[in-house]
């Protein structure tokens, strides 16, 4: 009996700190003092910022000078107002970023481009990247808002191909829609109670990007006030936004107060500007899917869909990476200023939300007793 | 004074902990003892502190005033008084009151020769607060840790550092120190009503013995735990609540870093299924 219990008093503690995180946590403060707004991260678990590569060559100004590319070749629709040895130059990193020569099959130029003609939009590689220049444009003049916060010594950090695809043709985190279920009770869990990376291993619905990635939906989910109304929001659409929000944390590897003050998610004045940039990330990443990917339609072949056969889209993760700033925030842009440009489709950028006035970070601003 | 006739006979000098005869008296229904008087040191310093940093503060409003501890910046440092120095003081209060309560529990237990449960389960409550303000600052090096003395400003508090495991529910000490309290409620409910109704029978019946409480549970449930037994479970389930409510902040930090929700993912990966 004694033996037994006193095996039981060594076993018990010990499968209860198996489930320990043990090593050094690394904290930052991210409100007033007394809030309990903290970001907390295991040293050792952390993700790693991304490396960045090193331009194919040095851009010279002299080589912005010389014959415009839509001169020197064929069918440049995005490009054209490049130099030619900048158009080149700005082909060579796509390729690096993209399609590698040899650690992707088939990489290189002949990725997208027919080598006999390199003019021709045979390949549906090439009509793809073609979409993606504009949608990098795109992103880099209306969306620099969803940048703005973080505007570091180098200047707006922007983004380029290398951003998502790290050297790969499909960039590691997407996502698209998943099969429907079976239309009886037996078997349909609803897109939910599955343990999904997506939204944190919660039993939230794990595709909440389908409802809220896409399309126009409200996420706000919350009434703007705490007395009975007409505001009538069902669970389903207030677990879809959590489960965004899960996705949103893990893809920055962040917690909830990094941008709200949780007394009152909805409230503008109480959360980080941080929440603001994530206001324009979400239109963002919508405008990308809508209007480039989505928008290619049948030029996607079935080997680049999803089960469901629409394409494999963006999300947070796509870029973030786990990283709060993409690639720690580094200016990558500055590099290749052709990528800067101007929109070339989608709508303007949506002026911020009408209450947002976010205080430049409650810690200045507060000031508790004692 | 409600001083019983025969009261007086439990009322006898010694057993103090410290400081033998010093203090060893009663005020009226109380005792007083070595740790009273310290007991009334540390309270009264404590609130009269609350009041001070209250006024200094921004607002007399009852619900906002809020002692905030310092920025994580101090790290186990002192900080300055208006910086977070005032809650690091009113924290030495509060644990002094805290312990010096519990102390002259023991102290009373002692003059009647009785077993310490009642400050035994004191110290689970003391552990519970200490816990959280002084045990996980500690391990997260810094005061900062610790929450606000304030009505709406501690809730506040409780919410964010929630928020900061992304789903709190998901933490398993969480979840049993939720069920231990759930669970003293119902044990409580259920011995509260069995008594009343033993000792409220039919109009014009006697007061019913224990035999027929036993027999009442045994009858519903096939088991009765008995008078004396209903008690050891109540201290054993009020005791775990307080234990895992202390346990679910200690590991929330030190101990873990991610969602709670992905602690879980143990299971996912156990050998037999991964």
């Amino acid at each position: 009996m004694t033996r037994k219990l006193v095996s039981l008093a060594i076993i018990l503690p010990a499968f209860l700190l198996a489930g320990c995180e043990f090593g050094t946590k690394v904290v930052e403060q991210t409100g007033p003092r007394g809030a309990g707004t903290f970001q907390v991260a295991n040293k050792s678990t952390m993700a790693v910022v991304g490396k960045v590569p090193d331009p194919p060559y040095p851009l010279t100004p002299d080589m912005l000078q010389g014959p415009r590319a839509k001169e020197t070749y064929q069918n440049v629709k995005v490009l054209g107002d490049l130099s030619t040895e900048e158009f080149n130059y700005t082909m060579a990193s796509i390729t690096n970023w993209v399609a590698p020569d040899g650690t992707v099959a088939n990489g290189g130029c002949n990725y997208c481009h027919n080598p006999e003609n390199m003019a021709s939009d045979e390949k549906y590689t090439k009509v793809v990247a073609r979409k993606m220049l504009q949608m990098t444009r795109n992103i880099n003049s209306t969306w620099r808002p969803h940048f703005q916060a973080s505007l570091n010594t180098g200047g707006n950090a922007g983004v380029t191909c290398w951003t998502c695809h790290r050297g790969q043709p499909v960039p590691k985190y997407n996502w698209s829609e998943s099969l429907p279920e079976p239309n009886r009770l037996n078997g349909n869990h609803h897109g939910q109670n599955a343990p999904a990376q997506t939204v944190a291993y919660a039993s939230l619905p794990n595709d909440p990007f389908s409802a809220l990635l896409q399309g126009k939906n409200q996420i706000r989910v919350q009434a703007t006030s705490a007395y009975p109304s007409s505001y009538k929001s069902p669970i389903e659409t207030t677990e879809k936004t959590y489960g965004l929000m899960m996705h949103m944390s893990q893809g920055l590897g962040v917690n909830c107060t990094y941008c709200h003050n949780t007394q009152n998610f909805a409230n503008w004045s109480q959360s980080r500007t941080q929440r603001v940039s994530a206001w324009y990330g979400i239109r963002m990443v919508r405008d990308s899917n809508d209007n480039y990917i989505s928008a290619l339609g049948d030029v996607w072949p079935a080997n680049r869909r999803g089960p469901a056969g629409d394409p494999r889209k963006i999300y947070c993760t796509t870029c973030h990476q786990g990283v709060n700033k993409p690639l720690g925030g580094y200016p990558m842009l500055k590099d290749y200023p052709g990528l800067k440009g101007t929109p070339v489709a989608g709508p303007a950028a949506p002026p911020a939300p009408a209450d947002a006035v976010p205080v430049a970070a409650a810690a200045d601003t507060a000031k508790p007793a004692g | 004074m409600a001083l019983l006739s025969f009261e007086r006979k439990y009322r006898v000098r010694g057993g103090t902990l410290i400081g033998g005869d010093l203090f060893d008296f009663w005020v009226g229904p109380f005792y007083v003892g070595f740790f009273g008087v310290t007991t009334i040191f540390f309270a009264t310093l404590g609130t009269a502190l609350i009041l001070y940093g209250a006024a200094i503060g921004p607002t007399w409003n009852p619900w906002l005033i809020s002692i905030a501890p310092p920025d994580i910046k101090y790290g186990l440092a002192l900080a300055p008084l208006r910086h977070g120095g005032l809650w690091q003081i009113i924290t030495i209060c509060a644990v002094g009151a805290f312990s010096s309560w519990a102390l002259r529990e023991v102290e009373i237990c002692r003059k009647l020769a009785m077993g310490y449960h009642v400050p035994f389960a004191f110290g689970f409550a003391i552990f519970a607060y200490v816990s959280l303000e002084v045990i996980r600052p500690m391990l997260m090096g810094a005061w900062g840790w610790g929450f606000p003395y304030g009505i709406f400003s501690h809730l506040d508090w409780v919410s964010n550092t929630g928020y900061q495991y992304l789903h709190f529910h998901y933490n398993p000490a969480h979840m049993l120190a939720v069920s231990f309290f759930f669970t003293t409620a119902l044990a409580l409910g259920l011995h509260g009503s069995l008594v009343l109704s033993a000792v409220n029978p039919a109009e014009g019946t006697d007061v019913k013995s224990p035999e027929y409480e036993d027999t009442f549970f045994r009858d519903l449930i096939g088991y009765s735990v008995g008078t004396l037994g209903i008690h050891r479970v109540g201290l054993l389930l009020a005791l775990n609540a307080a234990f895992w409510s202390a346990v679910c902040i200690i590991i929330s930090g030190p101990f873990w870093s991610r969602g709670w929700p992905e602690w879980w993912t143990w299971w996912l990966n156990l050998p037999i299924w991964r």
